[in-house]
């Protein structure tokens, strides 16, 4: 940028912001995920591998990430219907509901984690229903994926409803008078107009299940092997006082997490990149 | 393919948007409907498309009865004021659409959907943006792009709903002239809904004006600006002088004053005159059937517009040519040319 281009900008601050940015960033995020991987090389990369590749450490991964994307995806297709829902029609109800959605972001995950439990346990209202089909909540894996799509569907809400918001109705009777079904209005332009939006409300919902304790640990009954979840066998080992072990398994999460966010994120700007700004 | 709509009535909540409206278009013509916001042209199109479902009143397209089928099953051209184009689909996709959605068993093959989007783009002139995306074309293409969209799954009729409303002024004349031309190259039954009378005269071979719900008149562009069959299309096409009168003994009164026009025929009690601005011709004081004193002069294009003060108070403004000389103060005679009372 030539100089005086630079001094025509309307607002000044470039270097201030950026310093700032910077500052903050390094502060409150990489210097302590920083001190997170100089704990773990404390390890030598045997006992580093001997740590991940444990029985008990892998199942517990397995669980974390595997029950965390399925409760995404089925937050992205539940979240996608009640956004529709709320902003589509009119109907009595509709703010009370649309407060609603954020309660899982206000509740303090314990409270979520005890509430949950109470109601899925075997004399629970809804447990006692499920247990007769045959179907235990609390407990099981089936919980902690419970947890998670309570704790993740206001990620998804939150992200498409200003989008779906934004696209205008004409675009669906554009569509019907071209001849295209219902489905195919859906499946061929609203879903495409919406992608960005869905990844994005995905890959945040996932992140936060990967993530979540609080409300996993009450529901979960923390077999291991079975029922554990990542964040909680690495309290488990710092109660043990095996900090290193607890930090093995903590980079792990991070750099798998990392990288699945990283590729949606990705996916997105490329869905993101065929619809151009207005 | 004809258009026929009979009895039409559609309200939305309690304002009525459709108080009754019948109306037949003749095969490929190219007909407008006019009026003001909130006259329910829109309404009237929308229905016609089966966007809108009316309370009461029949459609027919081609004799088919239209209400008996959904917007899918019309097969009805339509073009939306603000393109309503996909905006995650390229130019090329966009007109492909309405084909690629057909049933399998009638679906052109991609060779076939390749040769037909072409052409379309040819006949909108627009065949270079083919893999652009919406938001890089300007509003004027982007309307071009909707028509040729709509005009993919050969319509039985099209219609277009304020087409050029978002466009400016300039690209507004351009399409204008356009769709036009278009329309004589390829005859496809249409109408179209605007709030520009010139639009209206310019491009249609017939006018329907509505207001409030109903139809005020139907006929040529030189019919509803010559002999305006109400005050209200009296008013609202053309630039047109109105004056409040009252019609009682034989005499057309203004401010109480009798003025020197025929009453023949005319109904006694409270009318309204109107005069076109251009057909007030200024003579000196004592001709005419008014009189005033010229209070503002500005030269406006071919005419000069001046304001006038009539004896009784009221102030209206004329046109005249601009060879004619008139002076701020001056009084005139006022004689108008043609006129039209109408009662209420």
């Amino acid at each position: 940028m030539s100089a005086v281009a630079a001094r025509r900008r309307t607002l000044p601050g470039f270097g201030l912001t950026m310093g700032l940015t910077l500052t903050w960033l390094s502060v409150i995020i990489l210097i302590p995920l920083a001190g997170l991987f100089l704990k773990s090389l404390e390890l030598s990369p045997e006992q580093f591998w001997n740590i991940l590749s444990s029985r008990r450490t892998l199942n517990a991964l397995r669980v974390s990430f595997g029950l965390a994307f399925a409760a995404a995806c089925v937050n992205l297709v539940m979240g996608s219907i009640i956004v529709w829902a709320l902003v589509r029609y009119r109907f009595p109800g509709r703010r009370l509901f649309d407060a609603i959605v954020d309660v899982p972001f206000a509740l303090p995950t314990a409270v979520a984690g005890v509430a949950l439990t109470a109601l899925f346990a075997e004399k629970g209202w809804l447990g006692a229903p499920l247990a007769a089909l045959g179907l235990k909540v609390a407990f099981t894996p089936v919980g902690i994926f419970v947890a998670m799509i309570f704790i993740g569907i206001p990620f998804v809400v939150r992200t498409v409803q200003p989008v779906l918001q934004d696209l205008d109705p004409e675009i669906e009777e554009a569509a019907g008078s071209l001849g295209a079904s219902r489905w195919q209005t859906i499946f061929r332009v609203i879903l495409p107009s919406l992608a960005p939006a869905l990844l994005t409300g995905l890959a945040l919902a996932f992140a936060r299940a990967v993530g979540e304790y609080g409300s996993v640990i009450f529901i979960a009954g923390n077999l291991p092997n079975v029922s554990e979840i990542a964040p909680l066998l690495i309290v488990i080992r710092l109660s043990e006082f095996r900090y290193a072990d607890a930090t093995a398994i903590a980079v792990v999460m991070l750099v798998v997490s990392f990288v699945i966010i990283f590729a949606v994120n990705r996916l997105q700007r490329w869905a993101q990149s065929r619809i151009p700004a207005r | 393919m004809t258009i026929e709509v009979r009895n039409l009535v559609k309200s939305f909540g309690s304002f009525k948007a459709l108080d009754g409206v019948d109306l037949k278009v003749d095969s490929g013509e190219l007909v407008a409907l006019l009026g003001p916001s909130g006259s329910g042209k829109t309404t009237l199109l929308r229905i016609v498309a089966g966007l809108d479902w009316p309370d009461s009143g029949e459609v027919f397209i081609n004799g088919e009865d239209a209400l008996a089928q959904g917007a899918r099953e019309r097969h009805v051209g339509f073009v939306f004021q603000h393109y309503a184009l996909f905006r995650h689909m390229t130019v090329f996709e966009n007109v492909a659409f309405g084909l690629r959605v057909q049933p399998r068993a009638v679906r052109k093959d991609e060779a076939a959907i390749r040769i037909r989007v072409k052409e379309l783009l040819d006949l909108v002139q627009l065949d270079w943006l083919a893999d652009r995306y919406p938001s890089q074309l300007s509003g004027g293409q982007r309307q071009r792009i909707a028509l040729a969209r709509a005009l993919a799954i050969e319509p039985r009729i099209l219609l277009l709903d304020e087409p050029f409303g978002a466009l400016d002024a300039k690209v507004r004349k351009e399409l204008r002239k356009w769709l036009r031309s278009l329309h004589h190259e390829i005859h496809v039954t249409s109408i179209f809904v605007t709030h520009d009378q010139e639009e209206a005269l310019e491009v249609a071979n017939r006018v329907v004006v509505m207001d409030k719900g109903r139809i005020e008149q139907i006929g040529s562009p030189d019919d509803v600006y010559e002999s305006p069959a109400s005050a209200f299309v009296h008013g609202f096409i053309g630039e047109s002088i109105e004056l409040p009168v009252q019609v009682e003994g034989g005499a057309v009164r203004l401010d109480g004053r009798p003025l020197a026009l025929a009453a023949d025929g005319l109904a006694p009690g409270a009318s309204k005159l109107f005069v076109r601005r251009h057909d007030m011709l200024v003579g000196p004081p004592g001709s005419g059937a008014f009189e005033g004193a010229v209070r503002h002069v500005r030269n406006f294009g071919p005419v000069q517009r001046a304001e006038v003060t009539l004896s009784g108070g009221k102030t209206i403004e004329i046109d005249a040519p601009r060879d004619k000389e008139l002076r701020v103060g001056d009084t005139i005679g006022l004689e108008p040319r043609r006129y039209r009372i109408f009662a209420g």
